[in-house]
């Protein structure tokens, strides 16, 4: 079972937070891995270059993006980062616009990361678990429905 | 059968998708090794496989291999991932 204490802090959320852009979104989800100690400023940029140059291809499912970049210096430790947003934004993801949620990614390498990132496919895949996370209260509860 | 899920860093969204990709080939019991990359080298290793997976933006991007390629829209919808495995098989 993946550690969600460790990879998801409560540091690392932001819920019901407010954001007028993409870019917004990807800075705050940025912020949540800064604060949570996984990067440095750098991969918030890094993480807005990459939309930049590949597209929206990170909004994977409806209302969600799963903001990231590469491997880097900039990157100190492997976690995510949690960003719920008031009022969803436009990715510019014509089948999965609006984003309402940024889940923040940042791994040291290309393995670290899997144990996490299968957990989170499993809750998205899951309707009822994505409704309790739409709805959770606290990042507590969050990493309850995410570990359950 | 052999699968290539690409996406832009090879780390983030392909993983995701690779994990769903293999939970839909047992489902639909095809045995599949499912590999990921990042799109700038997926061009290289892309005509290894016998499909290739990836997101409607990237798509473009592997235009010119030989290797069918299908662009999923929703990664985390498992009956769009299953009929691309079925489409290929």
């Amino acid at each position: 079972m993946a550690d969600f204490s460790t990879f998801l802090p409560d540091s690392a959320f932001a819920l019901d937070v407010e954001a007028k852009d993409w870019r917004e979104a990807i800075k705050l989800a940025g912020k949540g891995l800064v604060d949570a100690g996984f990067t440095t400023d750098d991969y918030t940029n890094q993480m807005i270059e990459t939309v930049e140059k590949l597209g929206p291809y990170m909004v994977i499912t409806p209302g969600l993006a799963l903001a990231h970049s590469r491997p880097s210096d900039a990157v100190l430790h492997t976690g995510l980062s949690w960003v719920r947003l008031a009022t969803p934004v436009e990715f510019g993801n014509k089948a999965n616009d609006p984003v309402s949620l940024v889940i923040g990614l940042a791994g040291r390498d290309e393995n670290e990361h899997l144990e996490v990132m299968s957990a989170i496919a499993k809750a998205l895949m899951d309707q009822k678990k994505t409704a309790q996370l739409a709805a959770a209260q606290s990042p507590a509860e969050i990493r309850a429905i995410l570990e359950s | 059968m052999d699968i290539l899920c690409v996406c832009g860093m090879g780390i983030g969204t392909s993983v995701l998708l690779k994990m769903n990709v293999e939970q839909a080939a047992a489902d639909l019991g095809m045995d599949v090794n499912v590999t990921t990359s990042d799109a700038g080298s997926a061009k290289g290793t892309a005509n290894m496989n016998d499909l290739v997976l990836t997101s409607e933006e990237l798509a473009p991007e592997l235009e010119g291999t030989s290797t069918p390629v299908v662009a999923i829209t929703n990664f985390m919808d498992m009956d769009e991932i299953k009929a691309a495995l079925e489409e290929h098989a």
